[in-house]
Order: structure tokens, then sequence, then C-alpha cells
């Protein structure tokens, strides 16, 4: 076993002003080459360890701080986080306030300047790391300019400029689409694999990274509740922390099927080897059903939401829709999914009358509450009660919290209060619209959005999800339309579109052979599989 | 309005190559007294801008700076009492008292206002083709945290930007409308504001991960100089010697006061040609620009 290079040792943490220790007496120690997974719950201490790790906690965010952390033998007590960077690179959430610098060239020659590099250091620093990241083309191009994705692989090139023995990364894809977020992993992996840099990884969505990595700790209120290989923990898992659980884990669970694979490669194999194998032939994708029809005069009149032939054609730019025509029953749950550009959220203005049609025209039989991607931007005032009324709070659960600064609350309540704000109406909303409401959310998170979704579908109001999400959309949709350069290209029941698709599949889907959507009915196939296998 | 690089000579140059360029131009328009000479210093910065690919950009604080040229004009022919040729006779008009307007101070107005436009138009030029990166490198031999303090301004303006775009969207979308008027607006202002205030905090972060706490004073660049940033220097330097020459020796005479005179129009055209070629030779070279 080759050295630590991050050492924690019985660390408990603090921060000024709060009540309740945000690490309790938590060791870890993670060897040189190690791919360490950090999972758990929303504010569960995942964050504060990276930050420990990284220097900032305490000189950065003061507070009471027991024990030691030992970065490549420097003593955080001792040395601030300037000094550990030489040795931890740091990546976190939001790519934006990260990136400082105004073109990709300066950025990634900041941390090498800092520490004193001479010019040809720095541009050879640069060019590595650029090369190393994808990102050369980019060199010259202004920050400003680059997209979330873009953004993100360049702090992380500033990051890894110095050639860190370790990269501490907090949710680095929680701001960005899943090619981006996927593309970041891979990033991560090939420089675990190939230049054995160490890479502490605090990610909510296991599914993406648990096949990379050689261990998951899990942080459960500020203390270490299992430390294990993936396999070990999703086993431990299962029973101890459910929606820790990445899909084909739950539906191997559910059937009864054990060890649990870490991915569908994985899970592949241990079916075939059980005598199950779940070819195309008998998927939910019912083929031509999914191509896209235009509405009848009838659906559009008693639509909640109908467009008729939308065209949006940007001033000297490119056009974002294309003679969209679509109608949306009340009480409808329709997913809109697409690559970034594809037209979801344009969409979504249009419905909500932020946008006027180039041509074409956009009708509603009442008021369309819109959610856009960042709940933040709804919170304009100093208390929670100023925000919506109280009866708007109590649907979405938050009457109690009337005295709360909004900005104190959790990201799932935040999200819940904007909720409450775009539908504080005396009538009902005839539509609901989200813009990606599942970013940087857990999956316990999500389920409750997903029930209260549903529950808004119920009553009668056509909900509009716009999101990259298939195993969400899966859960709150009987209707997904996908998008591509401004046009529906697929447009059908959930289980047919989702099914049957190779990107846009659920995890289930693409074990199952698009017989299942979801863990539970993906259990229930393998379960009647495992009785038809000899 | 913003630095965004482009394939140009301009934007190919070094910054203090590029920097110096634009500079001269505009001591040039600050030194010129003669109408040809500074019609010519307008038109070889619009020419510049052309070539540098940022005329739009240019053009657009041109045409925003033109009718404040005018209000420079205006102002002075209404308060500046010099000049015979009179125009006409307004009377006793408070506050100004006896206004008499001269043709004089009518044309020196209206160079003064030509003199503003060719400065904006040249600082224009230098703020959308000019690397500021580059130029904040130069300042950091000079003071590390004044240049970072610099660069995080830069960066921000367009990150709050688009904040308050965002915001604004979201108060569109409240179930009230979000109000209207001066109180909404505050509203947002209030919230882009206490965003800006997380957004330092989460750069302040960031900052330290990158090393900025032990950061050093930079070390000279061995970069190797283009023929763009020889051409940009030499152009600056022969424009700046231009302009002296042109002080010291009245090459194209102008005097407003107490009546018009003006030196030749062929020595004044011949010193407008020597500007105009000498700026715009570097725009000439197009190789290695991309």
């Amino acid at each position: 076993m080759s050295a630590p290079v991050l050492e924690l040792e019985r660390v408990t943490y603090t921060y000024a002003g709060a009540e309740v220790p945000s690490l309790r007496d938590v060791s870890l120690s993670v060897a040189e080459g190690e791919f360490v997974v950090l999972a758990g719950r929303s504010a569960g201490g995942k964050s504060t360890m990276l930050r420990a790790a990284s220097g900032l906690v305490p000189h950065f965010h003061g507070g009471t701080f027991a024990g030691h952390v030992r970065v490549g033998g420097l003593d955080t007590r001792e040395h601030g986080p300037a000094e550990v960077a030489r040795i931890a690179g740091s990546l976190f959430q939001d790519p934006e306030s990260q990136v400082v610098l105004t073109t990709v060239r300066a950025e990634l020659a900041f941390p090498l300047e800092n520490r004193g590099h001479g010019p040809a250091a720095v541009a050879r620093g640069v060019e590595e790391a650029a090369l190393a990241l994808g990102i050369a083309p980019l060199l010259d191009r202004a920050t400003t300019e680059l997209s979330g994705g873009e953004l993100q692989r360049v702090a992380l090139g500033a990051a890894l400029a110095g050639r860190p023995r370790l990269v501490l990364l907090d949710e680095p894809t929680s701001q960005l689409d899943p090619v981006a977020g996927d593309e970041l992993i891979w990033l991560l992996r090939r420089l675990n694999e190939e230049w054995g840099t160490t890479i502490v990884l605090a990610e909510h969505r296991l599914e993406r990274c648990l096949p990379a990595a050689d261990r998951v700790v899990v942080l459960a209120d500020g203390a270490i509740a299992c430390d294990a290989p993936p396999p070990e923990f999703l086993a431990w898992a299962a029973g101890a922390s459910p929606e820790l659980q990445t899909p084909v884990a739950r539906m191997f669970h559910g059937a009864g099927i054990t060890p649990p694979p870490t991915g569908v490669k994985e899970a592949r194999r241990a079916l075939r080897a059980r005598g199950i194998d779940l070819d195309a032939e008998g998927a939910l994708d019912a083929g031509d059903t999914t191509a896209p029809r235009h509405p009848k005069r009838r659906e559009r009149r008693a639509a909640a939401l109908a467009f008729d032939g939308v065209w949006h054609e940007r001033r000297g730019g490119a056009t974002v829709l294309r003679g969209v025509d679509l109608a949306v029953a009340p009480g409808e749950r329709v997913a809109l999914m697409g690559r970034n550009g594809a037209g979801k959220s344009t969409m979504l203005r249009h419905a909500a009358g932020l946008m006027a049609p180039t041509r074409g025209k956009v009708t509603t039989n009442g008021r369309v509450a819109l959610l856009l991607q960042d709940p933040n931007d709804y919170l304009l005032h100093e208390h929670v009660g100023e925000e919506a009324s109280a009866t708007a709070l109590a649907a979405v659960g938050l009457e109690h919290l009337v005295d709360r600064h909004p900005h104190d609350l959790s990201g799932g309540q935040r999200q819940r209060l904007a909720l409450a704000i775009v539908l504080d109406s005396p009538g009902p909303a005839a539509v609901i619209g989200l813009d990606e409401p599942t970013r940087g959310m857990d999956r316990a998170a999500k389920a409750t959005l997903a029930d209260r979704l549903n529950a808004f579908a119920a009553g009668g109001t056509a909900v509009i999800v716009a999101t990259h999400d298939p195993e969400f959309a899966a859960e709150v949709a009987d209707r997904v339309i996908l998008l591509a350069d401004g046009r529906p290209i697929a447009d059908g029941p959930a289980t047919s579109v989702l099914a049957g698709g190779w990107y846009f599949a659920t995890e289930t889907a693409r074990v199952t052979g698009g017989r299942a959507l979801l863990p539970d009915a993906g259990a229930a196939v393998l379960r009647a599989q495992e009785v038809v296998a000899p | 309005m913003r630095y965004r690089r482009r394939a140009s000579p301009l934007h190919a140059a070094r910054a203090a190559a590029g920097g110096a360029w634009c500079a001269a131009l505009a001591a040039a328009a600050l030194a010129a007294e003669h109408p040809i000479v500074l019609v010519a210093l307008a038109l070889t910065v619009l020419a510049g801008a052309a070539g540098a690919g940022v005329l739009r950009e240019v053009a657009r604080t041109a045409a925003w700076m033109a009718p404040w040229a005018l209000v420079v004009a205006l102002v002075n022919v209404l308060v500046v009492r010099e000049g015979l040729t009179v125009l006409a006779r307004l009377g006793e008009i408070p506050p100004f008292g006896q206004v008499d307007l001269t043709l004089e101070a009518l044309v020196y107005g209206a160079l003064f206002g030509l003199r503003l436009l060719v400065v904006a138009s040249a600082f224009a030029l230098f703020t959308v083709a000019v690397d500021p990166d580059d130029l904040l490198r130069l300042m950091r031999r000079a003071s590390v945290r004044s240049a970072l303090a610099a660069t995080l301004a830069t960066r921000l303006v367009p990150v709050l930007a688009s904040d308050a775009r965002r915001i604004e969207e979201a108060r569109r979308c409240r179930a009230d409308g979000g109000g209207e008027g001066a109180a909404a607006r505050m509203a947002v202002l209030r919230a882009v504001a206490g965003g800006a205030l997380d957004r330092a905090l989460d750069v302040a972060a960031t900052l330290e991960v990158r090393g900025y706490g032990t950061a050093r004073r930079g070390r000279v660049g061995a970069r190797p100089w283009s023929r763009h940033d020889l051409a940009f220097a030499a152009s600056a330097i022969a424009i700046a010697a231009l302009t002296v020459a042109a002080r010291v020796v009245p090459i194209a005479p102008f005097a407003p006061y107490p009546v018009i005179a003006s030196g030749g129009a062929a020595s004044a055209s011949v010193l407008a040609a020597a500007f105009a070629l000498i700026a715009l030779a570097p725009l000439v070279a197009r190789r290695g620009i991309a």
C-alpha cells in the first residue's frame, strides 16, 4: 500500500455561527492513485470534507476545528490553501465562479504564475493541461463565451495545471448537462488511470462514477457511515440507505439477485451468467408510434397548451424553433428531452410568454407557471413569508419557515419556494413548466419533486418538464417529446421513447433491453425471466 | 462591448504594442488642430477598426459619441465670447448674458467635439481589440494584487449582467408579474447585488486554491516579437514622432480665434495622409493572424 496522499485524523469541524458540527470525528486515509467517491445526501458533509482537504476549512471559512488534515504530508493547521494547492487541485460546483480571468490561456497560466514559475514553465504547463483535457482549441477563447461544460473543463485544467498529486472535486457535474457531465467523469477516469492522479470526487449520480471508483465513502450527518469498495457499498446501501443505490443495483436488489452490479456492463454480464438473455425483441418500444404528429384542431382547442407552427428565429442568429406543432392536454405530464440547444428552454419560454414566436402562435387555456433552472433567481425578499402567500407556501410544505431568510433554505426547499412563487395565484395554473429541475439534486429530493408534480397533474394541471435526466423523465412523464434542431423528432408514451433509445434511455431500460424503464418494473421483469430461465 | 479574440493583425499583436498604437492615435487626435488632420484621424481609426474586424463595435461608439460632439459644439458657441465673425446676435439670454454666435466659436466647438469622438473611438478600439489579460500581465510586474483586482472586475461585469437578465426573467415568471416600475427594478438590483456577494466569496475561495495567497511578482516573459508586435510598435512610435513634429514645426497650423487662420490645405492633407499611411500599414500584414 502506498503512502497516503490525504489523511484526515479525528476531524471535527463546526462552521462559524453554526450550532451543529458539519464533520464529526472523521478519520480517513486516501492512498496515492486511488479513485474515491464521496456519497451521501445533501448537507451530509461531503463539501466540508473536501474544503478541509483543500485547506479552505478552517483558513478561509473560520469556525471551530479539531483534529488534523494532512495533504501530501502538509498539515493544514500550519499550511494554508495556497500552499496545499501545490499538492491538491480543487474543483467546485459552479463553473462561473471558478474561472477568474478573461481568456482560457490566462486562466490555465494563473496558478503557475502564482507559484512564480518562469514563462517557459508556464507555457509548458498550459500546453500540457490543455492537451490532456482536450481544451487546446479553446486556449484563445474568451471565458465569457464558453458553455458550462467548457468552463468546467477549463476550471479543471486550472486545477491540474501544476500537475497536483491529488484532485478534489465537489459535485463538478451538478451544473452540467449529462453529456458534459459524462465527459468530465471520463476525463477524471483517464487522469486516474493514465497519470495516476488521486481523485476524490463528491457526486450524486453514482451510476456515472462507480465503475471507475476504487472506494466509496458515505457521509451522513458529518460522519463516515460506510467506507468500502463499490460492490460492498451497494450491498450496504440496499439495507442502510436505499436512496444511494444506483438504478441497476436497486433493480437487482428488488429481484433478489446478488451481488449488486456497479454498472450496466457488469449487470448484463451477471444476468447472462444466470441464463437471462434480455435481447431487444421484447422491448416496450413501439417503433413508428413515436413519430411526431400534428395535433388535430379539436385536440388543440381542448389543450392546456398548444403550439401552432411556432418558429423562433434570432435576429442575426440561429433558428431555435422550426415550425413546432404541439398540443398538451390538461393533466398531461410531458417531458421535453434533447441535447443542449435543441430548443427545450426556448419552448418553455414561449409557453410562458417570455418570448414571442417570430412565426406561428402559442395558445393556453390559462396561466402558465414557469420554474426556470435556478430557483435562487426567484428569491427577491428578506423573508420566506414575503415571497409568496401563506396558501402557496402551505401547498409546497414551507408554511413553517415564513420567518427564515430564503437564502438560508436548503437547495430542495429553495426550489419548493420558487414553485410556490410561480404558482401563487387565486386560481390554479393551467400549465406548470420546469426547466432542468433536478440539476444537483440527490435521489431523495428528485423523488419528492416527482410526487409533487404528479399531484399537480392529478389536479388537472398540465406538467411540462425540460430535462436531461431519463430516470426523472420516466418517473414524472407519461409522454416524452424528443427535440433536435428546434423541432420534435419523437413524440410518444415514455415507455416507447425511453425504452427504445440508445442515449435517451434509462439505465434500467439499457439493462433490460427496453422491457422496463424504472428499477421496480425492471425487478419484476428479472423475476419473471428467472422463472423462465432453466 | 468587450474583447473577443479575432483573426486580425491588431488582435495578433501583443497588448503593449496594440495598446501603444491605440494610445498614439488618441494622442495624435488630442494634439491635432487642423480639421483635415482630425477628420483623417477619425477615418483612420474607423479604417483600423475595419481592418481589425471590429468596425461595428467602434462605429457604435462613434455614433453614440456624435450627439455629444454636437452638444460640445453648441455649448461652445453659446458660452465663448471670442471670434469676430458674428453669425447671429441673440441679445441677453440668462444665464449666458449677451450672446453673439460667432463662426469661430462654432468651428472651434465642432473641432473639439470631433477630437472627443476620435479619442473615444480609439479607446473603443483598444477595448475590443487589445487582450486585457495580456495587458494585466504587464501590470502584474508593477502590482500583482491591483492587476488581479482589475481582472476580476473585468470578468464580473458580464457575469453580473447575465445574472441580472436571468433574475429579471424570473421576476416576470412570478404569479403576480413581479410588480412594475422602480420598486421592481430595485428588487432585481438588490438580488443581483446579493448574488454578487455570494459570487465574490466563491471567487475568493477559488483564488485561494489557485495559490493566489502565495502569488509572486510576475517575471518578464521571453515571448518572441512577432511581425505584428513589431509593426504596431513601430507604427505607434512613428505616429507619436509625427505628432510631436507637427507640434514643434507647425506643418498644418490652425488658429480659430480671433478669425479662422488656416495653414495650407495641401500641407495639412500631406500630414493627414502620413498619419493614415503610418497607422494603417501594420494592418496590411495578414500572415499569422489567427
